[in-house]
């Protein structure tokens, strides 16, 4: 029963993702990767869209992976333990688990409106930041805490000031769980749908963006407009778009367990 | 050198304030646009309204459709997740050879990283497919089957949440079920279960929060028609699935229709930061009684 019950979850996935690839492997191609969308299912690939996904992606980890870091180093670090160290805490769980697509909304509502970026991929890579920002804030702190606090006492024995301690000891001892944690956020980041589609996503782009002020689409939201189409050849080439994402999603997951394991056993001191 | 000390922390402490701006974004936008709704629309006749029509040229605020909509995908979702997690927890925990245990861990979560847009694939083009085979009148569109892959994505949720607290649950509770002569059913479901009862309520009413926030997968198989039903097999709408099809299209801002977008938001953020809260509020009690 419980063996049952524990793989069949798995087993159901393994049986969609068959289904998916071989209803959209004869669409994929190399042509599919670097063709312009089209009115016609046959002739349209998916350049624009892996574009936009990149310069989300870029631009998403300049603005995320500082502040995430950052943030994590300050609570970890600096911040003492009172009320308001517990407010931020409880506040950052509390983001943690805001649905997806409030985040759309505030999106739509500072970035797109306020601060008049329009559908701009810097409006959507701001919003993606924000809501991978407690993941990434989460697993800086675990990293940092995984590091034996001997190796603090010997720098701060040596006269290392405090951001001395930090920066030459404390994070080159927890990068790759800090590293772990950045890509996980990614990858998640890189399936995000419902607050791209808020803040403007969904728009026809007919040419890749040139720059971060373009308007643009993703390869989810290109998946999610497939879908949505009654025509057989648009859902099979939402298939093959599919299979190019998962691939992605499962390389960059297989990148940070990988990260994980040689780190967690680095870390045994 | 004192003073670049000073000024690091004060960056990193800017840092960590932007989680608190982003929690003051988030209600601030919320609550402008849904202030500027509810002088158009009473809060009454939003909160108990059974027709939901801001688009149509007869045009109606009630939310309930919407809410019947997320609130029957969610149940089944949970009706789904909830079993199998549980199960998946309990076997984990008590069962499981280690090394088992250690391979089907990370193969859970894989469930977990699939994107929902994939998810949402899967249920309009295989599960409601299949499910046709023996629901004949099932809609093309319909509750069931997004609900199903909801539940599907977040076993892991519900397996993890409930494991830990399984794992919390002290070993000589365990020790003293066996010396009682328990077997070792007994002691899982009228021991260990029991004991871990709290741990495992987070963990569904975080999987409930979770599966109310669903978007994509509702977008795609629950179909676009707010009505007032619970009936699994005919098209509906869910809040999410209302507000992704508002923003698909090109609502001018300033508009009552644009603001109802975040009018349905701001019940969402409601209904989940308090669902939140309970789990914050029991795990809180929970830790306390075994420290």
């Amino acid at each position: 029963m419980g063996i049952i019950a524990s793989i069949s979850g798995i087993v159901v996935l393994a049986i969609f993702i068959g289904f998916v690839i071989y209803m959209g492997i004869q669409r994929l191609s190399w042509d599919f990767i670097v063709q312009l969308p089209s009115r016609f299912a046959e002739e349209s690939g998916i350049y624009t869209a892996w574009m936009g996904t990149v310069w989300i992606m870029v631009f998403t980890t300049l603005i995320s992976f500082p502040l995430g870091v950052g943030a994590g180093i300050y609570l970890e670090e600096y911040a003492r333990q009172n009320r308001w160290s517990m407010f931020l805490e409880i506040n950052i769980s509390n983001l943690a688990s805001v649905p997806s697509i409030i985040y759309g909304l505030l999106g739509l509502g500072v970035f797109v409106r306020m601060m008049q970026m329009g559908n701009s991929i810097l409006a959507g890579a701001l919003t993606l930041s924000l809501l991978i920002l407690p993941i990434i804030i989460v697993s800086t702190r675990e990293a940092i805490k995984a590091v034996p606090s001997s190796i603090r006492d010997a720098s701060n024995a040596l006269g290392a000031s405090k951001w001395q301690t930090i920066w030459h000891q404390i994070l080159p001892a927890s990068f790759g769980g800090i590293l772990t944690g950045v890509i996980l956020a990614l990858s998640r980041a890189i399936g995000e749908t419902a607050p791209l589609i808020v803040v403007g996503a969904l728009v026809y782009v007919p040419f890749a963006p040139q720059n971060p002020l373009d308007e643009f689409t993703v390869l989810p939201v290109q998946i999610y407009n497939w879908v949505s189409r009654p025509q057989e050849e648009f859902i099979i080439n939402a298939a093959a778009a599919i299979i190019v994402l998962l691939g992605i999603t499962f390389i960059m997951n297989g990148i940070a367990v990988y990260l994980r394991n040689k780190w967690q056993s680095k870390m045994e001191w | 050198m004192n003073i670049k000390e000073k000024i690091i922390e004060k960056v990193l402490a800017l840092c960590a304030l932007i989680t608190i701006l982003t929690t003051v974004g988030i209600i601030g936008v919320l609550l402008v646009e849904a202030v500027g709704f509810f002088r158009e629309v009473s809060i009454i006749d939003f909160l108990t309204g059974t027709e939901w029509t801001p688009l149509f040229a007869d045009k109606n605020y009630g939310i309930l459709p919407l809410v019947s909509g997320t609130l029957l995908t969610t149940f089944i979702a949970i009706g789904v997740a909830l079993p199998v997690g549980l199960t998946i927890a309990i076997y984990l925990n008590e069962y499981a050879p280690k090394r088992f245990k250690k391979v089907l861990k990370p193969l859970l979560e894989v469930l977990a990283v699939v994107p929902t847009v994939v998810y949402g694939f899967f249920a309009l083009m295989i599960v409601t497919p299949f499910l046709k085979l023996f629901i004949t009148d099932l809609s093309g569109f319909n509750a069931l089957s997004p609900g199903i892959v909801m539940g599907i994505m977040i076993i892991p949720f519900v397996s993890s949440l409930s494991e830990d607290a399984l794992a919390a649950v002290p070993d000589s509770l365990r020790q003293a079920s066996y010396g009682m002569g328990s077997t070792r059913f007994q002691t899982a479901f009228r021991v260990m279960v029991p004991a871990a009862s709290s741990g495992i309520m987070v963990s569904i009413i975080l999987a409930l929060s979770r599966a109310i926030g669903e978007t994509m997968i509702v977008a795609i198989a629950a179909g676009q028609t707010p009505v007032f039903t619970f009936d699994p097999t005919v098209p509906i709408e869910t809040i999410t699935a209302y507000i992704v099809k508002v923003s698909s299209g090109d609502v001018p801002q300033g508009t009552v229709a644009y603001q109802t977008i975040f009018a349905a938001g701001i019940t969402l953020f409601v209904v989940t930061f308090i669902l939140n809260n309970i789990s914050f509020w029991i795990k809180n009690r929970y830790q306390e009684k075994y420290e």
